[in-house]
């Protein structure tokens, strides 16, 4: 049972980094992407642009958080199931809007309210399943250790 | 026409490429500790897995996919139809990982599916 509640705990808490690092990294490459301007679709605009992005200081910081999103995602299915990990990926929608709505002022439609009521709903009832439902095999190398 | 076959090319591509790596992450086996170390050692075995290089190439096909869709269609259309691959993802789990995905956690992938679609139409 301890190791229930431990399986859960560091479960969410690596969810939690991926909604994290996941926003983090696709504001600051919108933010990074915005200040270089729109890209000319010919191969020296694409050229240009491309030169722009690897001295930007924003993007290379999206991509570390992009980076750390990976990694933290590879770490979690290592022991959590795919079926309960990546619906619980989807919270970071209902958390954008609550910033959006918090910090930009932007206002929200009603539909949209309501998705992100039931995005929190069927997060909680994934979140309320067991995390692992498939065998352990590191469990025999870990005896044999 | 055109457009069901690139969403099946980015919904099928970007599940299978996350069922590969859950693959692979599995047979690799998680790390001891939450520890810098101990991760930094578990990514370093991951990225040598075979499923981790089954699957990227996937992803990157999903994503191009996806840069297609939006030079054919409305973003206002594209990424909620995206949002399938949630089922398509469990299904994927129950079939191929063998996950045991019970009623619910199929009731909280439905919700969660058309919750993505009514945020993303806005």
């Amino acid at each position: 049972m301890a190791s229930e509640s431990r399986l859960r705990i560091k479960t969410l808490v690596m969810v939690l980094a991926i909604v994290l690092c996941a926003n983090a990294g696709d504001l600051l490459l919108k933010k990074g992407m915005a200040k270089i301007g729109p890209v000319a679709l010919t191969p020296q605009g694409i050229a240009h642009a491309f030169r722009l992005t690897v001295v930007s200081g924003t993007i290379w910081l999206a991509i570390v958080f992009l980076i750390g999103f990976m990694a933290c995602y590879m770490t979690v299915l290592s022991w959590a199931d795919y079926s309960y990990v990546m619906p619980a990926g989807a919270f970071g929608y209902a958390v954008l809007t609550l910033l959006a709505v918090v910090f930009l002022r932007e206002s929200v439609s009603p539909r949209r309210w309501v998705g992100v009521v039931l995005i929190c709903v069927g997060v909680l009832l994934v979140g309320q399943t067991k995390p692992r439902t498939t065998p352990e095999p590191t469990e025999a190398v870990a005896r044999c250790a | 026409m055109r457009v069901i076959l690139g969403l099946a090319v980015l919904i099928l591509g970007s599940t299978g490429g996350e069922i590969a790596i859950t693959y692979g992450m599995k047979s690799v086996g998680e790390p001891p500790r939450l520890r810098p170390r101990a991760v930094l050692e578990f990514l370093g075995r991951a990225v040598r897995n075979g499923w981790f290089w089954a699957g990227i190439p996937l992803m990157a096909v999903s994503f191009y996919a996806l840069l297609v869709l939006l030079s054919w269609e409305p973003v206002s259309l594209v990424i909620p139809s995206s949002a399938l691959s949630y089922v398509v993802g469990t299904l994927g789990a129950k079939y191929i990982l063998r996950e045991d995905v019970s009623v619910a956690r199929w009731i909280g992938v439905v919700l969660v599916c058309a919750g993505v679609v009514l945020v993303a139409a806005g």
